[in-house]
């Protein structure tokens, strides 16, 4: 028998999404399993998971349009049925259906920072097709009709100015400009090719854009001796059984420490009241495929080394399979990002909303260093740059956080007394 | 603070005129209208609404004359001209009336006299019989809403006896045997329509190849195939070659034909021309082209504080379209913003029998921009209250862009068609794609159930045929 598929609940207090693509056509089979559409909150984009085998029978919800959570967005058939019993299915669908049938996991009602109400855009149906049909978000155009409504000509103002063709080209030295719309692109040049933004980037630029806009950020940076470090991997490396702790997990460790030791740098800011965290949930910085993700480890304040790597290692490999689901990439209360093993030897980063701080971590140096006998002194160094939201944590306490996790990092030992 | 008399002066009371003061007097602003003859213009005295009160004479004519279709047992009705036309013109009296009381109402200033411009802000009124001359005022703004007359053509000069433009015909002194009309736009077939029913031996010529050349082709044909069954003579395509006046009326010679057209009178509905004369024009800068005044999307003229609405300002020849210029031309004035109207989305209405109505483009012009397109049909033939009510004439037709879903244009023919249009124009003006016109809901039984059947006929899924 047919069942709807019906627009998950993504994460808590998401009250509606909107469809950026679907994987699937009217007409094709589907597994378990297989990603039907990708989906996209104000928060985050994840993928549309089948829990049951059959045949995508119609779309009820076109790509680009927004739907509430638990209405129908699909009709998925059984084996042997035909597009006519997605026709009576739907008949006795009400409008807003209950969210009986969750065809996605349910994120846990975690206890986070409610999050804002999803703002209802008012746009033509007109508007929304050929925004849809464009691959413009329609949060991107600005409306002119009446109240603001966003009407056929907004959405056509932007792919005119895009030079919009069947494949629209905007040249991709405008890359990094891509999150407003409104942003004259100069005319192709030959060669030039477009290409359209995945919903992932689409979210990466929105988001950072507002961070570097609305958080005034500060930075501080340190250089960190590595020797001591580098010879405590080597160590636990040689421990015996199956481990391969990395600079990063050891970071990643300390960092987690030098939170407990700091409180006043475990914290986000929001509008009313400033949010203590009780753990060290720490996002790591990973580069996939689709783009930077930023998963979270939970309570790495009481995880062992050995444990953390891990999680570390399964979520950079699931991350890059595109398989991470949304919980566990939101939140969290610091990220550190890590571009050493690039040879990247110093860099500043963008904090990662709602988090307050984030740590730009580059690779090992040798540096001439000033020896404590009084002379100079050739020593591996790692150069690290913090950078902080103003708001919520103010100069002296981001250096006394970075003073401690340059202790622990310098004398790992010192951390276990 | 203005040192002028008025914020704003209107130059003309029709529908362009007194929705122009009404909308720039609940702005605030200190508002005049000028009228030499009577307020309601053409459309009011002369035009839609007479037009509409004799028309709707024609249709219980004919329903009484059909009335045993209906089961009901009725005598051979007899047409009273005369009364009729005394029943229009007691309607634009009433109508007349109720403009010069939303004036008062609405505290604009009426001016009884012939408005001319004299440069500048200034304005030179002259008399009209039996009303005090104002002499001269100023005015911050000034609207000309003067309208158009009735493009006359040489030879044809007005007369009661034999030559009717639309102003004879209203007061229609005698109802002719035959009677021939130049021009198959909307006036001339309305009037071909009441004069048919009447009981007149009705001949329509046109310059062009079709009846109604502004509507869909398919509606010109379908029409022109209606009135010929009902025993019109159609000449499409065709000039009048020459005229010779008869003892009787006229003797009527068209192109391409052997012999002479005897007609009792000639009815000249052969379009309209702006009324543009001994306004003073020439002394500003406001252009004129084709007989009409050159505007800006929100009605300015090349003079600054000049602005022209409504027929004077160019086609379509529509009362509605006056009205809503007006409202854009003043809200403009106040600084409001309004936007532009978009000649795309004026619905236009034929009176006739049976009724056209239409908006948006017709299929070839939807075609002709290069897009692809779905149309739709679906007939009265196949609809329940039409079959009811005896209606079955006529169609709806919907023309769609394939890609975007976007309705282009809709086209009736039929029984009460022009009170259905509007659904149209709002679903056009909203936006709609096909998916929102087949998910509104359309009241069984009615007529408009056609319009609903058109769109899903242009997908393939009709439900009804």
């Amino acid at each position: 028998m047919a069942t709807l598929l019906k627009m998950p609940e993504v994460s808590a207090n998401v009250t509606s999404a909107v469809i950026v693509t679907w994987h699937k056509a009217e007409g094709d089979a589907v597994a378990v399993g297989d990603c039907v559409a990708e989906i996209e909150t104000d928060k985050a984009v994840i993928d549309f998971t089948a829990d049951a085998a059959g045949t995508l029978g119609r779309i009820l919800v076109p790509a680009g349009e927004q739907a509430q959570v638990g209405t129908p967005v699909a009709v998925l058939l059984a084996p042997g049925e035909t597009r006519a019993d997605a026709d009576a299915l739907m008949a006795g669908q009400p409008a807003t259906a209950a969210p009986a049938t969750v065809a996605a996991p349910v994120a846990p009602a975690a206890a986070r920072p409610p999050a804002a109400a999803p703002t209802r855009i008012f746009a033509s149906p007109l508007a929304r097709r050929l925004a849809a049909q464009a691959g413009l978000a329609l949060d991107t155009l600005t409306g002119s009709g009446p109240h603001g409504r966003i009407i056929r000509r907004d959405v056509e103002a932007v792919t005119a100015r895009a030079g919009a063709t069947a494949q629209p080209v905007i040249p991709a030295a405008a890359a990094p400009d891509a999150g407003d719309a409104r942003i004259v692109v100069p005319p192709q040049a030959t060669g030039d090719v477009r290409v359209p933004h995945s919903a992932m980037r689409r979210t990466i630029a929105r988001r950072l854009l507002e961070s570097k806009t609305q958080i005034p950020h500060f930075y501080l940076k340190a250089q960190i001796r590595t020797q001591a470090l580098s010879e405590l991997r080597r160590r636990i490396n040689t421990l015996p059984g199956e481990r391969h702790v990395s600079v990063n997990d050891l970071i990643v460790k300390a960092v987690a420490a030098a939170l407990v030791e700091v409180p006043g740098m475990n914290v986000s800011w929001t509008d009313d009241a400033m949010i203590q965290h009780a753990q060290a949930d720490i996002a790591v910085a990973m580069s996939t495929p689709t783009g930077l993700i930023t998963p979270v480890v939970r309570g790495v304040q009481d995880k062992s080394l050995s444990r953390l790597s891990a999680e570390i290692r399964e979520l950079a490999s699931r991350a890059r399979a595109g398989r991470l689901q949304p919980q566990e990439y939101q939140g969290g209360s610091f990220t550190v990002s890590n571009l050493g093993m690039y040879g990247t030897t110093e860099f500043a980063a963008i904090i990662n909303p709602p988090q307050s701080a984030i740590l730009a971590v580059g690779a090992i140096a040798p540096q001439v260093l000033p020896a404590p006998d009084g002379g100079m002194e050739v020593a591996p160094v790692i150069s690290v740059v913090l950078s902080v939201d103003h708001r919520a944590i103010d100069g002296a306490v981001a250096s006394a956080w970075l003073s401690a996790l340059r202790k622990i990092l310098e004398e790992p030992l010192a951390a276990l007394v | 603070m203005s040192t002028d008399d008025f914020d704003v002066l209107v130059v003309g009371g029709g529908p362009g005129g007194y929705i122009a003061a009404i909308r720039a007097a609940q702005l605030g602003l200190r508002t005049a209208l000028a009228e030499r003859g009577e307020l309601g213009g053409v459309c009011l005295n002369w035009g839609c609404i007479p037009t509409k009160a004799l028309l709707r004479s024609a249709d219980v004519l004919r329903l009484v004359r059909t009335a045993g279709h209906y089961g009901v047992q009725a005598q051979a009705p007899a047409a009273d001209l005369p009364a009729m036309v005394a029943r229009s013109r007691a309607i634009a009296g009433q109508l007349q009336r109720g403009v010069a009381y939303l004036m008062k109402k609405n505290g604009v200033q009426v001016l009884h006299a012939q408005a001319r411009l004299t440069g500048g802000t200034g304005v030179a009124l002259t008399s009209v019989a039996g009303k005090p001359t104002p002499g001269r005022l100023t005015a911050r703004h000034i609207i000309l809403a003067t309208g158009a007359r009735a493009r006359v053509l040489p030879g044809l000069e007005p007369d009661a006896a034999r030559t009717w433009y639309y102003r004879e015909a209203l007061a229609a002194p005698f109802l002719p045997r035959r009677l021939l009309v130049i021009g198959a736009g909307a006036i001339g077939v309305e009037f071909a329509s009441f004069f048919h029913a009447l009981g007149s031996q009705v001949h329509i010529v046109e310059m062009a190849a079709r009846l109604l050349p502004a509507e869909d082709e398919e509606v010109s044909g379908c029409m022109a195939e209606a009135l010929r069954q009902q025993g019109m003579q159609l000449h499409l395509g065709c000039r009048v070659t020459r005229t010779e006046r008869t003892r009787a009326g006229w003797q009527v010679w068209l192109q391409g034909g052997s012999t002479a057209v005897d007609v009792d009178v000639i009815l000249v509905a052969a379009g309209i021309v702006g009324n543009h004369q001994d306004l003073g024009l020439e002394h500003t800068a406001v252009q004129v082209a084709h007989d009409h005044v050159v505007v800006d999307d929100y009605c300015a003229t090349h003079e600054p504080g000049i602005y022209a609405i409504g027929d004077l300002a160019g086609p379509p020849w529509l009362a509605h379209k006056a009205s809503h210029e007006a409202v854009i031309c003043v809200e403009s004035i106040a600084g409001l913003n309004p936007e532009p109207l978009q000649a795309q989305k004026i619905p236009a209405c034929t009176y006739s029998y049976p009724q056209v109505a239409h908006v948006g483009l017709t299929e070839t012009q939807a075609r002709t921009r290069g897009s692809a397109v779905r149309v739709g049909r679906f007939p009265f033939a196949a609809n329940g209250k039409a079959i009811a009510s005896g209606e079955t004439q006529g169609f709806v037709k919907v023309v769609l862009d394939e890609a975007s879903g976007e309705l282009l244009g809709a086209h009736m023919m039929g029984a009460e068609v022009t009170e259905m249009i509007q659904g149209f124009t709002v679903a056009m003006g909203l936006e709609a794609t096909e998916t929102d016109l087949i998910q509104s809901v359309f009241p069984h039984p009615t007529q408009s159930e056609a319009m609903a059947e058109a769109v899903l006929a242009a997908y393939g899924r009709g439900l009804n045929r």
